[in-house]
């Protein structure tokens, strides 16, 4: 390993900005030393809570992170924050504008805000998003927000990374609930109606509800209601204008529907609901560990990111190989119908296998 | 991987004529440069500090108020404070020639005028960088 | 066969001849296009006029739909007002500029202010560091407006204010200065600019959130209407809009988009449209392209005459008119051999008059170097009385009309105005369209389209792109003294000393309880003022009652 990336990494355990700020520059840039160096972060710093912001553009994630940001510090918490752009698929350049709503925390010596471009990942994250909240952790921040593309694809990376994801909607996009519809439901841990005071945010919720309704009941093997407006409905009606009046955020636990996350009206704009809405987190987090769902999520977590980046090293090493037997060569004469595609495949992984133990 | 120049594109001091700033933050993108876009209204503190959490190469500043002989000192001020000697800074505005001098000798490493073509800007970075 | 076939065939045997010796003699581009990017053809004959109707799309000058403009006999008339912006410094200096103007000739006052003050921070604010008395003059206290209308009557000249979200401070210390010499709030005549919108979209000095900023710009309404009855109490800007690289149409589609979202503002809050619709003024650029500008402003007034009428059902005539102040466009100037810049104001100055504008600022040669010098800024004014007094447009009214070119340029901005306002009402009006973020992105997107026509020399701009020279970098530029922001801050705090804080107080503490509930806020604003609390203080009360707002940026 290369002493200067080590010494890196030792900087970046003491908590030196700089040295966090470059370690991110050389995971970004695929620098194998910087890889290597993360070794030296597997015991540093203690697991952090980390969560993930996502939902569709214009839902005011930024804020909604700004808020919860200023929240956590006032807990007296140390903040890292990795905000996710999306790189032009035409030049590779990227405007990263999402801190632009964060900047009152750009001076203070408790928070970290990275801006990233996802540089070609589609999953609403970029490739070394789960490395960098590695180094975030092991410089001592133990609250990470990570807060996705949001440019409406079906972001659900942000599950093997986050321990708690917090899904944004806003009433008024039209297209909010579709996008929701899309699969992407089935990660959120928390369920925030942003923007709360438009209209339409009660439909919003309950559409919300509606749906987690159905999800639970095929997956607790019951017939689901067809109409939001039974139980779901209801449900609705009670916690959220009811005692609690209509502003701002309501926290309804699992305890009302079993099985159901929360789902939040918040304003970011003013802050109303963003309490709540940290309690919710909160709550999130006692359950999960007390019930040993953190534990598992995160085992969960670990072996997909090691799949993926096994995955990704195989590719790495077969793409890099040339002349007979190799990538191109097996396609060619796929193509050519000398070959079946799985035959193809297995002779690559044994060539690769091969390969390794030369 | 190539390694990308990522740029804090930063407006500091209180005018709001971000036109400038906006267009030279998408011809840098478009040249494949990431550029962390701050917004209006920054203080040198913040444009200082969002450059070293961003591993910013380069800071470019954008200011018409005039008050750009108060406030990119500053920004160069600060870096050396923090021992930093590796970003690259220039400025960009309704800035008078003969206030160039002063700010040259400040560190700010170029000012670009009124007119002066995105292309320009980009080559100039490119050709300037301090990390390769 | 009627006039119309005859032309009609004249003209294929003309286009038919054109195109054979068009294959010899070929045209300089294979494309031409207006300063905002739209199509110009070779030739316009009353073909382009067919479905124009005289009385239902021009009308007579003063009447409906004023395309002809909102006079009856317009500058044979009252010229228009020519109204130089000015400011900078301390309050004496402006104070000084403004009565060099005035004894010049010029007939109303255009008060910059400084940035601090326009965005409600006092001198000494930790922001306003380097920026007091830059852009124009510095403003903390009822103290230094007395100073800056020192010795100016404030009966006998008309005063425009470019200030925004704390316009209702500015318009209180105005009022007080006034009663201190006398003249009653009713004899007052002006402008304030107070046109939140485009601060959020293109300029820049916000403070806060959208909804309690249309309150306090509803609040002014109501409060003038009563008691400020000649208040121009609104300036719906495009020039802004403009500058920040949008083209004609949309200059003139965002700005009434924001007009409509005033109106509607107002409405809701109970007033009645013949009351404050006649106050409603609008402020526009002019550009180079001499005959697109012209038609700008005649579409203008068109859209918006129908938009009073058809959508609000405005009655009284004054509600119908759109009546306009114009700059010359500061983003035309080049740095490079700054004299060329007279050249394209007069150009420019030329089409605001021949479009009828009701006043006139013509910009300083030297504008894209520093703030002007007393020197460029007389020039300027020469400008506008050349065109007065010598070029003879002021002598007929609208005398471009029935120009081909000029009647289908008309048209066609009216419908690509037309085309926005649809698109803007469909997403639930201009305060939604801002916030999601489209009106600055279509702005954007224009900014930058022109500036990669003008890199790629598509679009030449003289001694910037073409023609360029070596020259000196120019001298005698006007330079702020450094030392304004102490002395400023010195002032500040000998008045903090000197006046009665307790009265301070209790008038902040009456403002901040008006503030939480829905009473006008400008009588509470007023007696802050008059207690000589400061423009901060005042603002920093609202800051706390209604939050700050955060931009929303796309690229």
């Amino acid at each position: 390993m290369d002493d200067s990336c080590a010494a890196l990494a030792e900087q970046c355990v003491a908590g030196n900005i700089r040295a966090i700020a470059r370690f991110i520059t050389l995971l970004e840039n695929e620098d194998t030393q910087a890889f290597a160096a993360l070794n030296y972060f597997k015991d540093s710093g203690q697991a952090a809570q980390v969560i993930g912001i996502t939902g569709p553009p214009g839902s005011g994630k930024s804020t909604l992170t700004d808020k919860l940001v200023a929240g956590f510090r006032a807990q007296g918490r140390r903040v890292g924050v990795l905000a996710v752009d999306p790189s032009s698929p035409f030049s590779g350049g990227a405007i990263l504008g999402d801190r632009l709503r964060m900047q009152r925390h750009a001076t203070d010596p408790g928070v970290y805000i990275r801006s990233l471009a996802s540089r070609g990942a589609l999953g609403g994250v970029s490739r070394v998003t789960g490395a960098a909240v590695q180094v975030l952790e092991a410089a001592g921040y133990d609250r990470i927000l990570i807060e996705t593309v949001g440019v409406g694809q079906s972001e659900i990376d942000i599950v093997k990374i986050a321990d708690c994801v917090v899904l944004v909607s806003v009433p008024g996009l039209g297209d909010e609930i579709q996008i929701l519809k899309a699969g992407i439901m089935e990660i959120g841990d928390i369920f925030v109606v942003n923007k709360a005071d438009r209209d339409g945010a009660d439909r919003v919720v309950r559409e919300i509800r509606a749906m987690l309704e159905t999800q639970y009941m095929l997956a607790a093997g019951q017939k689901p209601h067809a109409e939001p407006d039974t139980l779901a409905g209801r449900m609705f009606e009670e916690s959220v204008t009811g005692h609690h009046g209509n502003t701002g955020g309501h926290v309804d636990g699992y305890g009302d529907a079993p099985g159901a996350a929360p789902v939040l009206k918040t304003i970011a704009e003013n802050g109303e609901g963003v309490a709540d809405l940290i309690k919710a987190i909160e709550g999130h987090f006692a359950r999960g560990i007390s019930s040993g769902a953190m534990a598992s999520r995160r085992l969960e977590r670990v072996r997909s990111q090691l799949q993926d980046l096994v995955s990704a090293q195989v590719m790495q090493s077969i793409a890099g190989e040339k002349g007979s037997g190799s990538l191109d060569d097996l396609a060619t004469q796929v193509v050519e119908r000398r070959l079946d595609l799985y035959s193809a495949s297995k002779l690559l992984l044994s060539r690769y296998f091969q390969g390794e133990k030369r | 991987m190539d390694r990308k120049i990522r740029v804090v594109v930063a407006k500091p001091g209180l005018d709001g004529h971000d036109r400038g700033a906006k267009v030279i933050a998408r011809a840098l993108r478009d040249a494949g440069m990431e550029v962390i876009y701050t917004g209006l209204r920054q203080t040198p503190e913040q444009i200082v500090d969002t450059a070293l959490q961003e591993d910013a190469d380069v800071i470019a500043l954008s200011i018409l108020s005039g008050a750009h002989n108060h406030l990119f000192p500053r920004v160069t001020e600060l870096l050396a404070e923090k021992g930093v000697d590796d970003i690259l800074v220039f400025g960009g505005g309704v800035i008078p020639e003969e206030d160039i001098p002063f700010l040259k000798s400040k560190g700010i490493a170029e000012i670009f005028g009124p007119g002066t073509p995105t292309q320009v800007t980009v080559d100039f970075i490119k050709t300037n960088v301090k990390r390769k | 066969m009627s006039d119309k076939e005859e032309l009609r065939k004249a003209r294929d045997a003309w286009d038919e001849k054109t195109a054979k010796a068009m294959a010899r003699f070929p045209e300089r581009k294979a494309k031409f296009v207006t300063g905002s990017d739209a199509p110009v053809n070779r030739l316009y004959t009353p073909l382009d006029l067919s479905d124009q109707d005289y009385i239902k799309d021009l009308g007579m000058p003063g009447e409906f739909p004023f395309t002809r403009g909102v006079q009856s006999t317009m500058y044979r008339g009252r010229l228009w007002t020519m109204r130089q912006y000015a400011g900078f410094g301390t309050a004496e200096e402006s104070n000084a500029r403004y009565r060099y103007l005035l004894a010049q000739g010029q007939t109303g006052l255009s008060v910059a202010f400084d940035l601090p003050t326009q965005i409600g921070y006092d001198s000494d604010h930790a922001l306003a560091a380097g920026e007091v008395g830059k852009v124009g003059v510095a403003i903390d206290s009822l103290e230094d407006m007395e100073t800056l209308f020192s010795s100016i009557p404030l009966d006998k000249v008309s005063t425009s204010m470019t200030i925004n979200a704390p316009a209702a401070v500015l318009l209180a210390m105005y009022i007080a200065v006034a009663e201190k010499q006398g003249v009653p709030a009713k004899a007052l005549e002006g402008t304030i600019q107070n046109d939140i919108l485009k601060e959020y979209v293109a300029r820049g000095t916000y403070i806060f959130p959208p909804e309690p900023s249309m309150r306090l710009i509803t609040d002014i309404f109501a409060y003038c209407s009563a008691e400020v009855p000649n208040w121009n109490t609104i300036s719906i800007s495009g020039y802004h809009i403009r500058e920040a690289g949008a083209t004609a149409v949309q200059e003139v589609a965002f700005t009434l988009a924001d007009g409509i979202a005033y109106v509607d503002a107002a409405i809701k809050a109970g007033l009645d449209v013949d009351e404050f619709g006649p106050r409603l003024s609008f402020f526009f650029n002019a550009h180079n392209d001499l005959f697109e500008e012209v038609a700008k402003f005649r579409a203008a007034r068109r859209v918006w005459a129908h938009i009073m009428r058809d959508r609000f059902h405005a009655k009284n005539p004054k509600s119908l008119m759109l009546r306009f102040h114009t700059q010359t466009g500061g983003s035309t100037l080049t740095a490079q051999q700054p004299k060329n810049n007279v050249v394209r104001v007069a150009i420019q100055a030329l089409a605001a008059v021949l479009g009828g504008t009701q006043s006139l600022h013509t910009n300083s040669m030297d504008e894209a170097l520093a703030l002007p010098s007393e020197e460029s800024v007389k020039l300027a004014l020469r400008t506008q009385q050349i065109l007065a007094y010598e070029s003879g447009i002021a002598e007929t009214v609208d005398p471009l009309a029935g120009s081909y070119y000029v009647e289908s340029l008309t048209s066609s901005i009216e419908k690509g105005v037309n085309a926005y306002l649809d698109r803007i009402d469909a997403m639930g009006g201009a305060v939604k369209a801002i916030e999601q973020g489209f009106i600055q992105q279509e702005i954007q997107d224009s900014a930058y389209a022109w500036q990669m026509d003008m890199e790629r020399g598509d679009r030449v701009v003289v001694g910037l792109n073409k023609f360029q020279a070596k020259e000196e970098p120019p001298k005698g530029l006007l330079r702020v003294d450094p030392l304004v922001g102490e002395r400023q801050i010195a002032k500040l705090k000998a008045l903090k000393a000197r006046r009665d804080n307790a009265a301070v107080d209790a008038a902040l503490a009456r403002l901040k309880v008006a503030a939480q509930g829905t009473d006008n806020l400008m009588p509470p604003i007023l007696d802050a003022v008059k207690a000589y609390g400061t423009l901060g203080e005042i603002c920093d009360v609202l800051r706390g009652v209604f939050g700050e707002y955060s931009p929303s940026v796309m690229f």
